[in-house]
Order: C-alpha cells, then sequence, then structure tokens
C-alpha cells in the first residue's frame, strides 16, 4: 500500500462537511501555515519538489517565486478547474468529494502569494459542483478560515466560482484569464507570463485543483518529508485517473514507486483487462500524450521495467516513450482500434481548437477529415504520409500547446500503428466489419499479457 | 458583481449568460443576448462573439430535455457509438435535432469528464453515467412522466 496524502480521508462518511473535515483534523495546515511567513510558505512548496499537476509538470514553487510583487497592485490566484483533458476526471474527484481539502489549500497559497481575491474557474459542465464549493467557502468563511483579518493574520481572502461554458482551451492559462475577464478563450502570447501581467493585467498565479491540494500535506508533513515520498524529481504522490478497459476504472492516488504493470493488473489499481482480453495499448497521461503499444508501455526501449514516474514515463522521449500529463491512463484491450481511437480524439481537437492560429485551426479539421477517410474505407495509402506532414506542421507553430496536444496523439498513432493504417487502407471493406486485433505484435500473448 | 473590481463587470458575462438561457428555455435568442448586453453595458458584439464560442449556449431552440451525449476516446471505448445509435432510433431524430412533441434534442460532446463511469451523458444540471441501453430507457421514460405530470 502506498502512502496517500490527498485521499486518505477520503471515505469517511461526511467528510464533504466542515465538521467532519474539522473533527478528522481539517484547517489543523492552515493554523500551521498562518504561524509562518508567506515567503517560509513558498520555500516549503520549492523544497517539497511538487510538479504542477495539471500536465506540464513545471514546479509549483518555482512558478510562485515569479510572481511579480508591485506596490498598490493586487495579485490574483486563479485556481484552473477547467479539467477538460479526455481521460482526467480527478480535480472532478477532490472538489466533489473533498472540497474543503481543495478550500484548504486554496486559503494557504493565497496567504503564501498574498493574493486578497481567489477565483476557482471550473468547467462549465460541472454545474452541480459548483454548489458543493460554494457551500465549502460558505462553511469555511462562517468557521473564520476566509473572509477577513483571518486567524487575527491581518490578511484578507475571498474566494470565488467562476464557471466555465463549454471550451477545452480555457484550460490553458492565459485563455483561462481571458474568459474570466468575460471574453472568448484566445490564449494570450507569452511572455508576458501570468506571473507579470495576468488577470485584469495583474501579476497572477494559475494552478491546477490538484496542486493546490496538494499545498495541506505540504505544509502537515514538511517540504522534505514530502520529497521523501516517490522517485526522482517525482516527490509526493500523483492522482491518476484511470479509464477505458479496466476492470476498476476510477481515481487512484499512487505514490510514484510502482510500475506501469503494477497499477493495470494489481487489484489495488485497475485490477487488470477484463473479460480476460489482452491489452492493445495505452494512453497514459490524457489524450495529447503519445499512445503506446503494449510492449513499450510495460518495458522501456532500454529494457528497463516502466515506471509510473514523469521521468520513467517520459523515458525515450517521443520516439519510444510518452508523458505524465495530466494522469489520464487510457486503456485499449486487443478489440480496440486505433484508427477509430485516434479519430474521436481529432475530432476533440478539431472542436476545441479556438481558430486564431491557421496550423491549428485548418491541420485539425483536415486530420480529421483524413482519418475519418481512412476509418471509413475511403482512404488512400498516401493520406498516411501526409497525416503525417499536416501534424508536423501544426507542432510548435501555435501560440498555445492545444497545437502540439493535437499533433502528438496523431504521430504517436502512426508512428506505433502505422501497420494497422495501411491496413485499413489496403482492406477497406474488411476493416468496416473486423478490428486489426493484435497483428500488431510479432509475439501479442507475451507482449500483452502479465 | 461585487465579487469583480470596479469597471471589470464584463466578466460577469459567462454567468449570466448562463442564467439567461436557463430563463429562456433553453437556448439563447439574439433579444435575450441583446439583453444581457445591455444588462452589463457591452456591446452585442462583445456578447455574441462570446456566446458563439462556448459550446454549452444554444444558439437555436432545443428540447425540453437535452441529452448530451458525450463521444471522445475514453467514451467511445466503453461503447458510446452505440448508445448514441441507440437514442437516434429511440427518439427517431438525428444528432442536433428535437422530437416533434418538443420534448428531446439528441447533441454530441466532446470530453465531459467522466471517462471512469462512461458511456455518459449531461441531461440538465448533473451527469447520467454507466449508460445501458436499459438506463436510456429508463431515463426517457421517467423525463416523459415528468412532463406529463408538469403539464
Amino acid at each position: 500500500m502506498g502512502r496517500k496524502l490527498l485521499l486518505e480521508k477520503a471515505n469517511i462518511p461526511g467528510i464533504r462537511t466542515y465538521d467532519v473535515y474539522r473533527a478528522n483534523g481539517g484547517y489543523t495546515a492552515l493554523e500551521k501555515a498562518f504561524k509562518m511567513a508567506p515567503a517560509d510558505i513558498v520555500e516549503e512548496v520549492k523544497k517539497s519538489g511538487l510538479r504542477g499537476r495539471g500536465g506540464a509538470g513545471f514546479p509549483t514553487g518555482m512558478k510562485w517565486s515569479f510572481l511579480a510583487r508591485p506596490e498598490g497592485v493586487p495579485r490574483y490566484l486563479v485556481c484552473n478547474a477547467d479539467e477538460s483533458e479526455p481521460g482526467t476526471f480527478k480535480d472532478r474527484y477532490l472538489m466533489e468529494f473533498l472540497p474543503h481539502l481543495f478550500v484548504e489549500g486554496l486559503v494557504i497559497s493565497s496567504f503564501a502569494l498574498g493574493a486578497n481575491t481567489t477565483y476557482i474557474y471550473i468547467r462549465g459542465e460541472y454545474a452541480w459542483i459548483v454548489d458543493i464549493l460554494e457551500t465549502a467557502i460558505a462553511e469555511a468563511k462562517a468557521a473564520g478560515w476566509l473572509g477577513k483579518n483571518i486567524l487575527g493574520s491581518g490578511f484578507d481572502c475571498e474566494i470565488y466560482v467562476q464557471r466555465g461554458a463549454g471550451a477545452y482551451i480555457c484550460g490553458e492559462e492565459t485563455a483561462l484569464l481571458e474568459s474570466l475577464e468575460g471574453k472568448r478563450g484566445n490564449p494570450r502570447i507569452k511572455p508576458p507570463f501570468p506571473a507579470i501581467k495576468g488577470l485584469w493585467d495583474c501579476p497572477t498565479v494559475v494552478n491546477n485543483v490538484e496542486t493546490l491540494a496538494a499545498v495541506v500535506p505540504i505544509i502537515e508533513i514538511g517540504g522534505e518529508e514530502y520529497a521523501r515520498i516517490g522517485m526522482g524529481r517525482s516527490t509526493g504522490t500523483k492522482l491518476i485517473s484511470a479509464c477505458g478497459n479496466i476492470n476498476k476504472p476510477g481515481i487512484y492516488e499512487i505514490d510514484m514507486t510502482i510500475s506501469v504493470e503494477e497499477f493495470i493488473y494489481s487489484e489495488e489499481f485497475c485490477g487488470g483487462i477484463p473479460n480476460g482480453k489482452r491489452l492493445k495499448a495505452c494512453i497514459p497521461g490524457g489524450s495529447s500524450v503519445p499512445i503506446l503499444p503494449a510492449n513499450l508501455l510495460l518495458t522501456t526501449a532500454k529494457g528497463e521495467k516502466r515506471m509510473m514516474t514523469y521521468e520513467s514515463l517520459a523515458d525515450g522521449g517521443f520516439a519510444t516513450g510518452s508523458m505524465m500529463g495530466s494522469g489520464g491512463f487510457i486503456v485499449l484491450d486487443e478489440d480496440q482500434c486505433v484508427v477509430r481511437h485516434t479519430l474521436t480524439l481529432a475530432r476533440f481537437y478539431r472542436h476545441e481548437s479556438c481558430g486564431q492560429c491557421s496550423p491549428c485551426r485548418e491541420g485539425t479539421g483536415w486530420m480529421e477529415k483524413i482519418l475519418n477517410n481512412i476509418e471509413y474505407g475511403k482512404g488512400k495509402m498516401s493520406d498516411i504520409d501526409l497525416l503525417w506532414d499536416i501534424q508536423a506542421k501544426i507542432e510548435g507553430n501555435t501560440i498555445c500547446p492545444l497545437g502540439d496536444a493535437a499533433a502528438w496523439p496523431v504521430a504517436a498513432a502512426i508512428r506505433h500503428f502505422r501497420d494497422e493504417f495501411e491496413w485499413h487502407v489496403l482492406n477497406p471493406d474488411e476493416a468496416q466489419k473486423a478490428n486489426f486485433g493484435l497483428r500488431h505484435y510479432a509475439d501479442p500473448i507475451h507482449v500483452a499479457t502479465a | 458583481m461585487a465579487r469583480y473590481p470596479d469597471g471589470k463587470q464584463k466578466s460577469a458575462l459567462i454567468p449570466v449568460l448562463h442564467i439567461a438561457q436557463e430563463e429562456n428555455a433553453g437556448w439563447l435568442s439574439a433579444e435575450a443576448m441583446d439583453y444581457v448586453a445591455e444588462l452589463l453595458s457591452l456591446k452585442p458584439i462583445e456578447v455574441y462573439e462570446v456566446a458563439t464560442f462556448y459550446s454549452m449556449y444554444n444558439l437555436k431552440p432545443v428540447g425540453k430535455y437535452l441529452f448530451e451525449v458525450c463521444q471522445t476516446g475514453p467514451c467511445m471505448l466503453n461503447g458510446s457509438d452505440d448508445i448514441i445509435a441507440y437514442i437516434k432510433e429511440k427518439l427517431n431524430i438525428g444528432v442536433g435535432e428535437t422530437t416533434a412533441d418538443g420534448l428531446f434534442t439528441l447533441k454530441t460532446v466532446e470530453c465531459l469528464g467522466a471517462c471512469g463511469y462512461a458511456p455518459m451523458m449531461q441531461l440538465g444540471k448533473f451527469y447520467k453515467e454507466h449508460l445501458t441501453r436499459e438506463k436510456v430507457d429508463a431515463l426517457i421514460a421517467e423525463c416523459r412522466t415528468v412532463a406529463a405530470a408538469n403539464n
């Protein structure tokens, strides 16, 4: 059993309410933090090695230390709760079931940053969670953890929940700020970074829900202790949203010391693949990150066991590795079609492109059309190279990373499953009725069974 | 409005459009958007450009019950194609269409963050998860009963 820091109390009945949360040690980290100097809290977070849990994995303490502090200008903390990356549903779990842990993390972080106003930007579809959060905020305020002069510190803080209205792009931090200002979610050109010019041109820190919740255990146990959990630069615990063809889909907190194989097959986590099916492929970090065939998923190209850490998942770069990303772990069994799955992702990115940059606006549409042709028996061999060419021209040529996010799944699918695309083109009729299955592997039983 | 600094009332636009849509039978007419513009002292174009950007705003009338079924990768792996086909057959409408009695509209949407509980749909404020054909039948029946009781 790995160590649990975020979900440790998730199964206590009534933990969603203030009284139960408080009776189980809630808000003691906040009390501790308010006896510290804000700069020392930032130091603790730096020491913890906590990396942004939204997907980019940027060190949180460093991000905080970049925040500009000009006199007389308000600073803002904005929590990115726009969770929209396919395969990712962990922030929803935290907010829905542990709202007070989240609020406690928000108040501590606001104090550390000197932000008197903090906004939670939540995706519009999570409509019922807005009520849960607003109840928790009201309860925390009534108990004196929020509002004016918190614990006699002289520090004031208000937290507001703002709903989005359906736009993946608003998970990109500058698009999120535009949206919070009441505009279309078009990402801004960086620099200037939000730490200098963010919400209403004021210095702003934007952090993911899980990142801010993790501040609570960091203060509780100390940054150094937190950094001792995990491996290498993958410190602490990480929430993984597991889905696709597995026996036990859901949210798991891992301490980043287990292997991918253990995560998929152990009863403690995904519990294996249903109906005795074999593993075909997996997208380990949300739809944007490269898909890996079973052999490269379980073992790196160097022949080492692949671990559930930032470093190990990325081992081999994009040629043979992938990324931790947001922790959206999508498993495909032997009956799944990589072409069809890639088509759904291409359609997603076409739908979600904000339209600001031509390579992304046009390229995502072309990729969807070409994949649609291949999937429905109208593809040509040259289409596969054309797809490759288009994705390569999107990557790195857009204002924000949505272009890369749209390009990578297509690139990785062709890189690792070109034979399946070719089979679709060469056998259009058969591909309508049957699946390519595990023919990709010379020795599928050996490769796909743990 | 107090949650935003002075002069930043434009930030209220997205939340206010949600309310306007709720009050206007689930969609945003030009009149509704113009009213919001006036309310927030914005130019109508500032409202239109936002309303057309975000997928939750419906720019034409929808049925009393809007079935928003997710069709992205993780839901597809768990049979969302079949659920969508079943709803189409059962209600005899295509995607984006409304039943003749004005009760149901079917809309396909992209990832709603319920991948572990797939296939799923949003119905009003809440999610309906682990969908099966039987659950779809029950949902449709329930909607019809509630609608009949309200008439």
